[in-house]
C-alpha cells in the first residue's frame, strides 16, 4: 500500500463524519448545554443575557410543572395501550402469515401499507372515521361514546394509541416473520411428538423462540411512542381535550418554538431521553432475565 | 382437503388451525386496507357522506371536484414540487455520503474503522426529537436557513441506515476483482465509480426507496423550517390546511381526503412495485443490530 492509499479511507468516511458531527453530535451536546441556561430567542441583532441556571430548568420541570406531569401521564397511557397491542397483534399476524396460507403476498403487502404512508395522510382519514358523525360512530350507534372519541377525555389518547399501532404494525409483523424462519424446526417436531396442538405449539415454541425480537419490538415501539407529535398535534387539535393527548414532545414544541423558551424545552428533551433510555434498559432487563 | 376422507383428531385440529389463521389474516387485511379505500372514496365524493352508504357510493356520484378545491386552498402543484425537491435533495446527498462511507467501512482498511462502525450503529438509537430544539436554533436561528430547501435537507443527510445498506452490499463483492483493479493501478475512487457502482444497482435502489419515505412523509422538521407557504412540502401544507379548517368549515373532509390521497399515493405505489427491495433490507438491517 502506498502512502496515499493508507489515508484514502479517511477521505471516504469524512463527509459522513462531518454531517454526523454537525447534525448529531453538536446538537446533542448543545441540547445538554442549553438546558442549564435560561436560553431564549431574541431578535437576531440583539445582545441578550442568557443567565446560567444550573439545574433550575430541571427542578422546575420535575417538581413544579403540572403540564409536563400531565404530558408524562398521557404518554404512559399511550405506551400502556400501544406496546402490548403491538406485540400481541404483530405476533399473531406473523404466525398466521407464516402458516403459508393462500394470499400470503397480498396480506403481507396490506399490513405494510400504513407504514409507508405519511402520518398526515393517515390522520386525515382517521379524523374522518372518528369524528362525531363519522362512520365508526354510525356503525356503533348507541354504543358510541359521548362525547365522541377525539373530544372525549378518556378515549382520545386511546384512539391515538390505536392509530399509531395500526400505522407501525406492518413493520413489526415483518420483523417477527423474518425471525420465525429461524425458530428451529426440530422444536415443532418434538412438540408434535408430544401431541401439542396448533395453539400449544404457538404458546410453547413460537412465543419463547421469538423472545429476542419481542424485546426489540417492545423497545422500538416505546421509543417511537415517546416521540409522539404529529397525531396529537393534528388529530386532537394540539393535545386536546383539556391536554389529555398532550405528549411531552408536543409540549416541548409549544414551549421551545411557540414560547421561544429553548433552554427549558431542551431540558424537556434531555429528560425524555433519559426516561426513555431508562425504560428501554428496564424492559431489556425484565425480558432477558428468564 | 378431499371430501369424505377421514381425518385423525390431530389432522382435524391442524385444518381448524389453518381456517382460523386464514380468518385472522382476512380480518387483519380488512382493518388495514379499508381506511385506504375509505380515503379514496371520500376524496371522490363532492360532499363526503360519512354514513354507511357513503362507503359504497354509486359510480355516478364520484367526481374530481375535491382535487380542484384542495388545489385552490393549498397550492397543490407548488407543494408537490417542494416535496420533490426536498426528497430528491435528501436522496441525492444520502446516496453520495452513504456510498462513500459504506465503501470506506467495507473495502478500505484504516485505523479506527471498527470504532466508526459502532458509531454508525449508535446513531440509530438517537431520536430526532431530542435534537429538534438545538437543530432549530442552529439551522434556522444560527445559519438563517429558515424557509430554504437546504435547511430542510441538511439534518436528513446523516442516514446511518443507508450507510449500513451499502456496507453490507459492498462486503459481498468479490475481493479478487477489486484487487486486480488495484494491481492495475486504479485509484479507489475510480474502482468505486467504474466497477463497484455498476454492480450495486439493487443496493442503490433499496437505499433510495427507503430514504424516499423519510422526507416525503416527514412533517415536524419541514414544518419548523418553513413559514412561507411557497416553500412548504405537501405534508406540511396539508397539515396546515387541516389545522386551519378543522374548526371553521362545515364539511372539510372532501378537500382534506383528496390532499391525503395525493400525499399517500407516491410511497404506496413505489412500495407495491418495489416491495422486495423495501422489505428485505428493512428487516435484515434491524435484526443485525
Amino acid at each position: 500500500m502506498t502512502g496515499a492509499a493508507r489515508y484514502i479511507g479517511y477521505l471516504f468516511i469524512l463527509p459522513y463524519l462531518i454531517f454526523l458531527g454537525l447534525f448529531l453530535a453538536f446538537p446533542l451536546g448543545f441540547a445538554v448545554w442549553m438546558s442549564f441556561y435560561d436560553y431564549f430567542f431574541a431578535a437576531p441583532s440583539a445582545q441578550v443575557e442568557r443567565p446560567f441556571l444550573g439545574l433550575g430548568n430541571y427542578s422546575e420541570l420535575l417538581l413544579k410543572d403540572d403540564t409536563f406531569h400531565t404530558a408524562l401521564g398521557n404518554i404512559l397511557v399511550f405506551i400502556a395501550v400501544n406496546v402490548p397491542l403491538t406485540v400481541v397483534l404483530a405476533l399473531v399476524l406473523a404466525a398466521a402469515l407464516n402458516a403459508k396460507l393462500p394470499g400470503q403476498a397480498f396480506f403481507r403487502t396490506s399490513y405494510y401499507l400504513p407504514y409507508v404512508t405519511a402520518s398526515v395522510a393517515v390522520v386525515a382519514v382517521w379524523g374522518y372515521l372518528f369524528f362525531s358523525d363519522g362512520l365508526v360512530n354510525l356503525v356503533l350507534g348507541g354504543l358510541a361514546p359521548h362525547p365522541s372519541w377525539l373530544v372525549n377525555e378518556f378515549w382520545a389518547m386511546i384512539v391515538i394509541a390505536m392509530l399509531v399501532t395500526w400505522k407501525q404494525l406492518g413493520y413489526y409483523v415483518l420483523l417477527y416473520l423474518a425471525a420465525l424462519q429461524n425458530v428451529p424446526r426440530q422444536l415443532y417436531e418434538a412438540a408434535d411428538v408430544d401431541g401439542a396442538g396448533t395453539l400449544g405449539k404457538f404458546w410453547n415454541v413460537t412465543v419463547p423462540g421469538l423472545r429476542p425480537v419481542t424485546l426489540l419490538v417492545v423497545i422500538l415501539s416505546t421509543i417511537i411512542g415517546a416521540n409522539l407529535f404529529t397525531e396529537p398535534y393534528l388529530l386532537t387539535n394540539g393535545g386536546g381535550p383539556v391536554d389529555q393527548t398532550l405528549s411531552p414532545i408536543l409540549y416541548m414544541y409549544q414551549v421551545g418554538i411557540e414560547q421561544a423558551d429553548a433552554g427549558y424545552a431542551a431540558a424537556i428533551g434531555v429528560t425524555m431521553s433519559v426516561i426513555v433510555l431508562g425504560i428501554a434498559a428496564a424492559q431489556r432487563f425484565v425480558l432477558e432475565r428468564e | 382437503m378431499t371430501a369424505g376422507k377421514t381425518l385423525t383428531p390431530a389432522g382435524r385440529r391442524r385444518t381448524l388451525g389453518r381456517v382460523v389463521g386464514f380468518l385472522v389474516l382476512c380480518f387483519g387485511a380488512f382493518l388495514f386496507v379499508f381506511p385506504f379505500y375509505y380515503m379514496v372514496v371520500g376524496a371522490l365524493q363532492a360532499e363526503p357522506d360519512s354514513g354507511i352508504s357513503g362507503a359504497f357510493p354509486s359510480p355516478g356520484d364520484l367526481s374530481l371536484t375535491n382535487f380542484q378545491s384542495i388545489n385552490e386552498r393549498v397550492p397543490l402543484f407548488r407543494a408537490l414540487f417542494n416535496s420533490v425537491v426536498y426528497t430528491g435533495g435528501v436522496i441525492l446527498g444520502t446516496l453520495i455520503i452513504g456510498v462513500l462511507a459504506g465503501y470506506a467501512l467495507s473495502q478500505l482498511r484504516w485505523r479506527g474503522r471498527s470504532l466508526v462502525l459502532n458509531l454508525v450503529l449508535l446513531t440509530l438509537i438517537i431520536p430526532f426529537q431530542l435534537l429538534m430544539i438545538p437543530m432549530y436554533v442552529l439551522i434556522v436561528r444560527g445559519w438563517g436557513l429558515g424557509d430554504s430547501y437546504l435547511g430542510m435537507i441538511l439534518p436528513f443527510l446523516v442516514n446511518s441506515t443507508a450507510v449500513f445498506i451499502f456496507r453490507q452490499f459492498f462486503m459481498q463483492l468479490p475481493e479478487d476483482m477489486l484487487d486486480a483493479a488495484r494491481i492495475d493501478g486504479a485509484g479507489e475512487l475510480r474502482i468505486l465509480a467504474r466497477i463497484v457502482l455498476p454492480l450495486s444497482r439493487p443496493a442503490i435502489l433499496t437505499a433510495a426507496l427507503i430514504t424516499f419515505i423519510g422526507p416525503w412523509n416527514e412533517f415536524l422538521w419541514p414544518f419548523l423550517v418553513t413559514k412561507k407557504a411557497e416553500l412548504q412540502p405537501l405534508a406540511v401544507a396539508l397539515a396546515n390546511y387541516i389545522s386551519a379548517v378543522a374548526a371553521s368549515t362545515a364539511n372539510p373532509f372532501g378537500a382534506i381526503l383528496s390532499g391525503a390521497v395525493v400525499l399517500a399515493l407516491p410511497p404506496v405505489v413505489l412500495f407495491i412495485i418495489f416491495q422486495r427491495y423495501f422489505v428485505e433490507s428493512e428487516t435484515s438491517a434491524s435484526l443485525k443490530e
